[in-house]
């Protein structure tokens, strides 16, 4: 077992799954509470084709995910605000634009190492993607601890938040980069079409058994820590793509703890 | 003279084309306890939702304790209890303390952490409505009594002056009404609390309250329950609302 941990490309694997496996479902718990979790998979896709640009243009794939996601994020917030009534056609147009843009980009060039952006990959993590998730990861975790309060209260009841002096308009649009940044560099080892799976199917497990805001915030890193070990270590063992392990191990948990539930009912 | 807590003047709104109010004036004095009525789209909720900024004005002026609605930021003054508190999430998973603690966020510091004279107050809030053996429990498992004396000490927590309360008694039984009425009370006298309330049951809430905020027609009037004249009921809701005939 301890041999996985010999490899450099695993022990960075690990790094980089333990912060992500803590990020993904902390932002991924606001999301589902506000009936949002859509919007992971819009941003992924929009990720994809920014990875595919940086890619193409030679320039570092997770910088361009970034950019691209930040962008989708604002265009998502602006369409919103044109299509009020149609709160959900501003992600449908988003994530339209990101596959079509991420289609053709993949189709303009040499752009093989695209696969590692779909579905994960540990062997070609970087000591760069260590420090960049590493920093940006930091940087994710701090925000939501110090926005933690009013992030919750506009969950609940975003109306009353406003009321109680919570700088609604602000903390969303800030919220929006988090999420932005949270795909961005979680799309390396899970994948740019699982990572939205990590934000949701962890947050669907503790919403099972969790007796308060704080449990549910603390079971959601649980089982998202749990699943991303479990899953590097089959991906490694099965030689199989780690966004697929992780996001199955993660569904695995959440039947399982459901079986549970039914059978104490 | 009393002190003006909330002061309208020459307000109007329209959704689209459509106006629900036109050059509406009127003000609340620190003490009063109005109940805001009228038939279903006549703006009740809507001009609360102005009164509290939540929608914006485009023609006349709001002011909160004398400041402009725009520019007001002393929302620890402001208690509201929404219509949302109904249809919010009842999975959501967040204990009594964690809802009646969010309001405390204008008092919390930089990292907004709860210190003890925070959650002393959060007992306190949960003590006036008789709700301090349920601090750890669920809000969505408690019964829709219990749910709104939770939301109401969400409103108290930050002891406010002034309280707004949109419809807060439907889908309330009838002992929890009385016992929701006799905390008004309480608030009201005691405490010297400003109570506006929205209601569509106007023959309860006209025998508790010291001031009616009539709307209809895109318009209000101020009555005082006790020279409600006979047929107000009728000339309010019955028939065709677009004549209402009010005597001053």
């Amino acid at each position: 077992m301890l041999e996985l941990f010999s490899y450099t490309f695993m022990q960075r694997a690990f790094v980089m799954g333990i912060i992500i496996s803590v990020i993904a479902p902390t932002i991924g718990l606001f999301l589902v509470l506000r009936r949002l979790s859509i919007i992971g998979d819009t941003l992924s896709h929009v990720a994809l084709a920014g990875a595919a640009f940086g890619i193409l243009t030679g320039i570092y794939p997770v910088y361009t995910a970034i950019m691209f996601s930040l962008a989708g994020a604002i265009g998502i917030e602006k369409l919103r605000r044109e299509y009020d009534q149609y709160a959900e056609l501003s992600l449908a147009i988003v994530l339209s634009a990101g596959i079509g843009l991420a289609s053709i980009l993949i189709s303009l060039g040499n752009t093989n190492g695209i696969m590692a952006y779909l579905f994960g990959s540990l062997a070609l993590v970087s000591s760069k993607d260590i420090l960049v998730v590493f920093v940006l990861g930091m940087f994710i975790l701090f925000s939501v601890l110090y926005f933690y309060k009013g992030l919750f209260y506009i969950a609940f009841d975003e109306e009353s938040a406003k009321i109680a002096g919570v700088p609604v308009k602000r903390i969303n649009i800030y919220f929006s980069l988090l999420v932005a940044l949270t795909i961005a560099i979680s799309m390396r080892i899970v994948g740019v079409l699982l990572i939205s799976s990590l934000m949701i199917l962890p947050v669907a497990t503790s919403l099972l058994i969790a007796k308060s805001f704080k449990q549910a915030l603390i079971y959601s890193n649980l089982f998202g820590i749990i699943s991303v070990m479990i899953g590097l270590v089959l991906s490694f063992y099965l030689d199989l793509a780690p966004g697929g392990t992780i996001v199955l191990t993660a569904l695995s948990i959440l039947l399982l703890i459901m079986l549970i539930n039914h059978k104490r009912k | 003279m009393k002190e003006k807590i909330v002061e309208v003047d020459k307000l109007s709104f329209s959704y689209g084309e459509n106006k629900v109010l036109d050059d509406v004036s009127f003000y609340f004095e620190r003490g009063d306890f109005i109940g805001i009525i009228g038939p279903n789209g006549s703006a009740k909720s809507t001009l609360l939702k102005l009164m509290l900024g939540i929608l914006k004005a485009k023609e006349g002026s709001i002011k909160l304790f004398g400041k402009d609605i725009e520019k007001f930021d002393d929302w620890k003054k402001v208690g509201y209890i929404s219509q949302n508190v109904r249809e919010f999430n009842t999975k959501f998973p967040a204990t009594v303390e964690e809802i009646v603690g969010a309001n405390l966020y204008s008092s919390m510091g930089l990292f907004k952490k709860l210190n003890d004279e925070l959650k002393g107050r959060i007992q306190h809030a949960l003590s006036i409505v008789d709700m301090n053996g349920h601090k750890d429990e669920l809000v969505g498992n408690l019964s829709g009594g219990q749910k709104q004396r939770v939301f109401i000490a969400r409103a108290l927590v930050n002891r406010p002056e002034i309280l707004f309360m949109d419809e807060p008694l439907i889908g309330v039984d009838i002992d929890s009404q009385n016992k929701f009425y006799n905390l008004m009370e309480r608030l009201n006298k005691e405490y010297g609390m400003t109570l506006v309330m929205v209601s569509h049951d106007i023959g309860v809430i006209t025998n508790k309250v010291n001031k009616i905020l009539c709307l209809g027609n895109r318009n209000v009037c101020i009555h005082y329950p006790e020279n409600l004249k006979e047929g107000f009921y009728k000339e309010v809701f019955g028939g065709d609302m677009n004549i209402i005939i009010h005597e001053h």
